[in-house]
C-alpha cells in the first residue's frame, strides 16, 4: 500500500516536472495537471494510509481513518480543476491572438510586440 | 468576538457578486459600489486599527467553533496594518481604474477587484494555514484575470507564464500543507506553534522540510531570488491598476513569511533554527542587487519600475532576514513605503505612456508629454522615495534598515549591497527621468501634420487631452505620493505601531492563547451514550482543553 502511494505521487510528480519543462503550452498545462494529480494523492497519505476504516463517527468502531484530509482533497480538487480550467483559456486566447503556443519564444514573437519583454519571461521553470 | 474581523472578507466576496449579477450592464454602479465597499471596509479597517492598537488580539470563529478544529480569522497588529494598507491603495488604484477608463476595457474588471481585495485581505487575518492557501488562491485566481484585463497577444502569453509558474507555486504550498499535517497533526498556526515544541531534534526532518517548502513558497509570491522570474514580465505588462494593486500581492509572501517564521517556526526552536536565515539573507542580498541593476539595466520605463519593485521585495526582506524585532519594525515600514511608491510609479507609468507618442516607454527622445511638468514632478517625487533618497519615506525605511542590521553578524554585507544598490537605482532612475522628461523635444523628421493641420489638431488634441487629463488620474498618483510623505512626516507614530507590531510578533504567547483558549463550540462524542450530544453547544463542554482531548489526531 505504501509503496503503491508513494511510487504514484513520485511517478506523477516527476512525469509532471517533466512536462512542464516542455516548451509548449499543452504540455506544461498538463504537466501542472499532473503535479495536481500528485499532490492529493499526498495529501490523503497526509493522514496516513488507513484501509476499509470510517471517516466520520460511528459507534462500535473505535479505528478511523482521519476525515481531515479527505476535506483538504477535495478543496485542493476543485481549485486545481479551477486552476486548470483557467490556464486552458488563458492558453488558448494567448495561441488565438498570437498563433503561436510556445510557453517562451523571443523568435516567435509577433510584429510590434516588445522586443526586450521576451529577454527575461523567465518563468519557464 | 468581534464580528468586525470577518467583515472585510464578507463585504468585496458579496459585492463581487452583486456586482456580476446585477450591475453588469451599468458602468456607473459597477463603480459606485466598488469604490464604495473599499471605502467602508477601509473604515472598518481603521477601527479594527485602533481595537488592536492597544495590543490585543481579536478572534473571530466561524461557526462559533473552538480554535484547532474550526477554522479562526485573528487580527492583530500585524494582519491590520496590512489590511489598512491594502485598503488604502485600493482607493487610488480604483480611482485612477475610473479615471483613465481601464476598468472599461475589458470585461467583470470591477469584479475581480473586488475579488481580489477579498483573496488579499482574508490572506492577511486567516489564522489557519490551508485557509491561507485557499485565500492565496482567490487572490491568484483574480489576478489572473485582472492581468489579462482587455487582453492583447503580449499580455496573454505572459499571463500563461504567470499562471503556469502560480500554480507550481500553489502544489508546492499543498505539498508543505500535506508534510506540516502529517508531522504535527494540524494546521492552525497557533496549534502548529504549540506542537513544534513538542518536536524532538532527531523526528524533526519532515517539519523541517515543510518549513522549507512555505519558505520557497512565500519566495516565489514575495518575488525572492532565484523565484523572482515572473515579476518583472507580468508586473511590466499587467495593465496600469492592477499592476498598481500586485504591490500589495509582493507583501503578502512577505506577511506570510513574518507570520509563519515568528509564530510557527520561531528561530529559537532547536528544530528550525538556522532554516530561515540561512537561505534568506543570501536571497534577499541578491534580489536586492539583481532587482537595483535591473533598474539601471531595464530598456523601458515599466520595465524599469518592475525590476525596482524586485529590488525593493529584496529590501524588504534583508531586513525580515535579520530577525530582530527592529529588523521587523524596519521591514514593516518599508513594505508601507514601498508599497505606496510602486503604486504611485506604476500609474505614473501609464500617464506618460499615454501621453507619450504611440505609447513609446523606451530611452528614446520623443514629443514632450501633455502636462509634463506635473507628470515629472511626480515622477521625480516617486523615484526618489523608491531609490531610497532624502526626504521621503524611502529613505526613513532604508535607515531604519541599515540601523537594524547593525547588530548583525553579516552588517557588512547587507550594509555593502544595500548602499551600493541604492546608488545603481539613483544612477538607472534618473537616466530614466532625463531621457523621458529632459530630452523631451518634437523630432523635425515628423513635423509636417501639425503645419497643415494646425488648428484642428490641436483643437481635437485638447478636446482628446481633456478627455484623457480627467483629473482623477493624477488626484489618484497625488494621494498614493502625499501618503507617503504623510508616512515620512509621521514616520515617529508610525514606527512606534510598527515596533509595538514587532514586539507582539516575538511574544507570540497571547496570539496563542488567544486562538486555542478562546471558548467555542467542542463536538463531544462519548460512544453510543454520548451519540446525541452531537451537537450540544453546552458550555460546560466549552472550557475543556481541547489541546488534551482532540482525539481525532493520529498518534506518531
Amino acid at each position: 500500500m505504501e509503496i503503491l502511494v508513494a511510487s504514484a505521487v513520485g511517478i506523477l510528480t516527476a512525469a509532471g516536472i517533466y512536462l512542464i519543462l516542455r516548451k509548449r503550452t499543452f504540455p506544461v498545462i498538463l504537466g501542472t495537471a499532473f503535479i495536481s494529480y500528485a499532490v492529493n494523492v499526498f495529501l490523503f497519505a497526509s493522514g496516513r494510509l488507513a484501509v476499509n476504516r470510517p471517516p466520520v463517527l460511528q459507534d462500535d468502531v473505535t479505528l478511523y481513518t482521519d476525515p481531515l484530509p479527505q476535506a483538504l482533497v477535495l478543496t485542493a480538487i476543485v481549485i486545481a480543476f479551477g486552476m486548470t480550467a483557467v490556464v486552458v483559456m488563458i492558453g488558448v486566447g494567448a495561441y488565438l491572438s498570437s498563433q503561436d503556443d510556445h510557453i517562451d519564444d523571443q523568435d516567435q514573437l509577433p510584429p510590434g510586440a516588445d522586443q526586450d519583454a521576451s529577454e527575461s519571461q523567465g518563468a519557464n521553470p | 468576538m468581534s464580528h468586525w474581523v470577518i467583515a472585510p472578507i464578507l463585504l468585496p466576496a458579496m459585492m463581487a457578486a452583486i456586482i456580476i449579477l446585477a450591475a453588469r450592464y451599468h458602468p456607473m454602479l459597477q463603480r459606485t459600489f466598488s469604490l464604495a465597499t473599499v471605502g467602508v471596509c477601509l473604515a472598518i479597517a481603521l477601527g479594527l486599527l485602533v481595537a488592536v492598537a492597544d495590543g490585543s488580539i481579536l478572534l473571530y470563529q466561524l461557526g462559533n467553533w473552538a480554535a484547532p478544529f474550526g477554522i479562526v480569522l485573528v487580527a492583530d497588529r500585524l494582519s491590520v496594518l496590512f489590511v489598512v494598507l491594502t485598503l488604502f491603495l485600493a482607493i487610488p488604484v480604483l480611482l485612477y481604474a475610473i479615471g483613465s477608463g481601464w476598468d472599461m476595457r475589458g470585461r467583470q474588471f470591477h469584479a475581480l477587484f473586488q475579488i481580489q481585495i477579498m483573496g488579499i485581505l482574508g490572506a492577511f487575518l486567516t489564522g489557519d494555514a490551508f485557509n491561507l492557501f485557499v485565500f492565496f488562491e482567490i487572490l491568484l485566481l483574480a489576478s489572473y484575470g485582472l492581468m489579462i484585463h482587455s487582453g492583447g497577444s503580449t499580455r496573454l502569453r505572459v499571463g500563461v507564464q504567470y499562471v503556469v509558474f502560480n500554480l507550481l507555486g500553489s502544489t508546492l504550498f499543498l505539498f508543505a500543507l500535506g508534510t506540516i499535517y502529517a508531522e504535527l497533526g494540524t494546521l492552525n498556526i497557533a496549534d502548529i506553534a504549540v506542537r513544534m515544541t513538542a518536536v524532538s531534534p532527531e523526528n524533526s526532518a519532515g517539519v523541517r522540510v515543510a518549513a522549507v517548502l512555505l519558505l520557497l513558497v512565500f519566495g516565489i509570491k514575495a518575488a525572492v531570488l532565484p523565484l523572482h522570474f515572473w515579476l518583472p514580465a507580468t508586473y511590466s505588462t499587467a495593465p496600469a491598476p492592477v499592476a498598481a494593486l500586485f504591490a500589495i500581492m509582493t507583501k503578502v509572501g512577505a506577511y506570510s513569511i513574518i507570520r509563519f517564521y515568528t509564530i510557527a517556526f520561531p528561530p529559537d526552536l532547536e528544530v528550525t533554527q538556522g532554516l530561515f536565515d540561512t537561505w534568506l539573507l543570501p536571497g534577499a542580498l541578491l534580489t536586492l542587487a539583481i532587482g537595483m541593476i535591473g533598474v539601471l539595466g531595464a530598456k523601458r520605463l515599466d520595465r524599469l519600475v518592475a525590476f525596482a519593485v524586485v529590488g525593493s521585495m529584496g529590501m524588504l526582506l534583508t531586513s525580515v532576514s535579520v530577525f530582530t524585532p527592529e529588523g521587523i519594525a524596519a521591514a514593516l515600514f518599508y513594505a508601507v513605503h514601498s508599497t505606496l511608491a510602486t503604486a504611485a510609479l506604476f500609474l505614473l507609468v501609464d500617464v506618460i505612456r499615454s501621453r507619450r507618442a504611440e505609447g513609446n516607454l523606451g530611452w528614446t527622445p520623443a514629443p514632450p508629454i501633455v502636462g509634463g511638468a506635473l507628470v515629472a514632478a511626480m515622477f521625480f517625487a516617486a523615484a526618489i522615495a523608491m531609490a531610497g533618497l532624502p526626504p521621503l519615506s524611502g529613505f526613513v525605511g532604508k535607515l531604519l534598515i541599515l540601523d537594524a542590521a547593525l547588530a548583525d553578524p553579516r552588517m557588512a554585507w547587507v550594509w555593502a549591497v544595500l548602499l551600493s544598490s541604492s546608488l545603481i537605482a539613483v544612477v538607472g532612475f534618473s537616466r530614466a527621468g532625463s531621457v523621458i522628461f529632459w530630452k523631451a523635444h518634437a523630432p523635425m523628421e515628423t513635423a509636417p501634420e501639425p503645419e497643415t493641420a494646425e488648428v484642428s489638431a490641436s483643437e481635437t488634441s485638447s478636446e482628446a487631452d481633456q478627455e484623457r487629463q480627467s483629473a482623477l488620474p493624477m488626484v489618484a498618483i497625488g494621494t498614493l505620493l502625499s501618503a507617503t510623505v504623510l508616512v515620512t512626516v509621521f514616520a515617529g507614530p508610525v514606527h512606534r505601531y510598527l515596533n509595538a507590531t514587532a514586539a507582539q510578533l516575538f511574544a507570540p504567547e497571547p496570539y496563542i492563547s488567544v486562538v486555542l483558549d478562546t471558548p467555542g463550540k467542542v463536538i463531544t462524542y462519548t460512544g453510543k451514550h454520548g451519540h446525541d450530544e452531537k451537537d450540544h453547544k453546552d458550555a460546560d463542554h466549552k472550557d475543556k482543553n481541547h489541546r488534551d482531548t482532540d482525539h481525532q489526531e493520529e498518534d506518531h
